[in-house]
């Protein structure tokens, strides 16, 4: 009986494993080609360890193109991502605030509103915001990649919301016993105690800007204003031959701030995600 | 005197700027700034220009009706994408909230392994989005990608993923059902809140596992089970980076999902009334599909209320 419940632990365990490698395989095969040439990567072999490992790829793929380089791909990257994640957790708040903890006419409605603009499809507004940003002169530009995010985002709103519920009213109760304004309730008591959802934004909005490919698309023209995401796509759009190697050293680099926030911050985002996302 | 009133009203403006009428606008002001001129006006200007034959650069932008809408119609590239679309989204969504539950379900047990199974499992949806995976996934299903050699060496013959029209779309779907990983922690999150007792109650009642499953599981996970569907078939509608690079929308607009056609349509043809209307084509389908979700919750979604 006792053996019996080892093998099935056993079992259990390398199933479980052996189908997380697999699912993680075309993240591991991605980097292996990047210190693989390029004939090899074609061949398209199962085996992670490359014949003759060269490094010669990560210099080649640094280079960019037409004389933009890679640092300058990365830097343009961590600008737009940096800005707008700080003015998402900043905006957010401010209004999860509002629509948690002031009673206002209104409320309501901008709180409905609120919901109506995390269920509507990006591609209805996608048009003319873009015309509104063409006619005042923005495109190309950084500021539509920018700006909205300064305006509060329904999804990290949503979230900062349900994590204030859990927030005791009794503390806000006595500040304003203590005297404090609303103001000063948000900065010193409602901000500090918000971190773990604050956590949680910059952790997710991090991701999806750093990943964000439409925006760059649209808004940027000029290849020195290039975001990493977008210059990557070049490598497979070259006119000649795309060099893979390079692409995916590339590729593997423009992944590194992903899996490092990820490693830090993984037992954050776990939590963040299951505790906010969801209740009431 | 003077300083009298210039004391009094300085004390109204200061109970003005306290009162929470006002605090509460100071502190929505963001969103009410972006709501009317990022949601708003936008979505107010596309419905005017879905009745226009908007373009950039003319000059005069002339009222057309309904004529957008009635060549919607007959637009045989725009009703292949909207079908394609609608496969992608019913087979893509199922298969990963299936995976995502049934992950979710096995990793229930606390424990440090299981921790980082979880990683291994929620890491593809943290990078799926990204350019670099897109790039990956092509080069997988390339004619001589990895995928095709697997196939060689297991004795099957090499399949043209993007060659073949019937194909074309299933590593899309393959691809999004791979990124189950955030669906799954949210399941794995609701399945620490149903309560151990009615599972103790049901083994002294003699049920086995997959009945355990099926009669408490799942029904307390149902309110979950809605969110998740919810948000990931809006978000499956809304595919849009999988499909312009890994495929482009061919061949012959065999992969050509719908936000990739309205992009088309809009930038590369620079037909931005007709896009408009194609847009606004695509959140009536929306809201028609998120509305019978919600309508046929009633029968399978399990409140508490209903259970007490």
């Amino acid at each position: 009986m006792k053996e019996k419940k080892l093998i099935r632990k056993i079992l259990y365990h390398v199933l479980v494993l052996g189908f997380g490698v697999i699912m993680i395989y075309p993240v591991l095969w991605m980097i292996s080609g990047s210190f693989k040439d390029n004939a090899e990567i074609l061949r398209g072999t199962l085996a992670l360890i490359p014949k003759e490992p060269k490094l010669s790829n990560y210099a080649t793929g640094w280079k960019g193109f037409g004389g933009t380089t890679f640092a300058t791909f990365f830097r343009n990257s961590f600008f737009i991502t940096v800005v707008a994640t700080f003015g998402t957790v900043l905006s957010s708040s401010l209004v999860a605030y509002s629509l948690s903890r002031i009673r206002f006419r209104g409320r309501t409605f901008w709180f409905t509103c609120m919901l109506l603009t995390m269920m509507l499809p990006g591609q209805v507004i996608m048009i003319p915001q873009y015309l509104i940003y063409y006619r005042l002169g923005l495109v190309p530009g950084y500021v539509p990649l920018i700006l909205p995010y300064f305006c509060g985002q329904a999804f990290f709103i949503y979230q900062m919301m349900q994590f204030m519920k859990g927030i005791p009213l009794e503390l806000d109760e006595a500040a304003k016993i203590d005297g404090c304004s609303k103001y000063r309730i948000y900065s010193t008591i409602i901000l500090p105690l918000l971190k773990p959802a604050v956590v949680t934004t910059v952790i997710i909005q991090f991701y999806w800007k750093w990943d964000d490919y439409m925006g760059p698309l649209l808004y940027l023209s000029r290849p020195q204003s290039y975001t990493a995401s977008i210059a990557i796509k070049l490598f497979a759009d070259s006119a000649s031959v795309t060099d893979y190697g390079a692409m995916f050293a590339m590729s593997t680099l423009s992944l590194i701030p992903v899996f490092l926030i990820f490693l830090i911050f993984n037992r954050y985002l776990v939590q963040g995600i299951g505790t906010s996302g969801l209740k009431g | 005197m003077g300083t009298a009133t210039s004391n009094s009203s300085k004390n109204t403006f200061r109970k003005w700027i306290y009162s929470d009428a006002v605090v509460g606008h100071v502190f929505a002001a963001p969103f009410i700034f972006g709501f009317v001129v990022f949601s708003l006006v936008p979505i107010l200007m596309s419905f005017y220009y879905s009745f226009t034959d908007f373009s950039l650069g003319n000059k005069q932008v002339i009222f057309i009706g309904l004529e957008n809408f009635k060549s919607l119609f007959g637009d045989e590239v725009l009703s292949k994408s909207l079908l394609k679309t609608l496969q992608y989204v019913l087979l893509s969504v199922p298969l990963k909230l299936a995976f995502a539950l049934l992950v979710a379900f096995i990793l229930v047990k606390p424990s440090k392994m299981v921790s980082i199974y979880r990683s291994l499992y929620y890491l593809p949806s943290l990078i799926g989005g990204s350019v670099a995976v897109a790039l990956v996934w092509k080069q997988l299903f390339a004619r001589k990608g990895l995928f095709n050699s697997i196939a060689k060496e297991i004795g099957l013959s090499a399949i043209n993923w993007f060659g073949d029209e019937k194909l074309a779309i299933y590593p899309l779907i393959l691809m999004s059902a791979w990124q189950f990983g955030s669906s799954m922690i949210i399941f794995a999150a609701g399945l620490k809140e149903i309560p151990v007792s009615y599972y103790e109650a049901a083994e002294v009642d003699g049920a086995k596992g997959w009945q355990k499953f099926f009669r408490i599981t799942l029904p307390c996970l149902s309110p979950i089970v809605l969110y998740n569907l919810v948000m990931q078939t809006i978000s499956a509608f809304m595919t849009f980076t999988q499909a312009f690079i890994i495929t482009g929308g061919g061949p012959n607009n065999a992969t050509m999902l719908y936000a990739l056609n309205v992009y088309n349509q809009a930038f590369k043809y620079n037909k931005m009334g007709y896009a408009c209307a194609m847009s606004w084509f695509m959140l009536v389908v929306m809201s028609i599909i998120t509305f019978l979700i919600f309508k046929t919750s009633k029968f399978w979604v399990f409140s508490e209320a209903d259970q007490s």
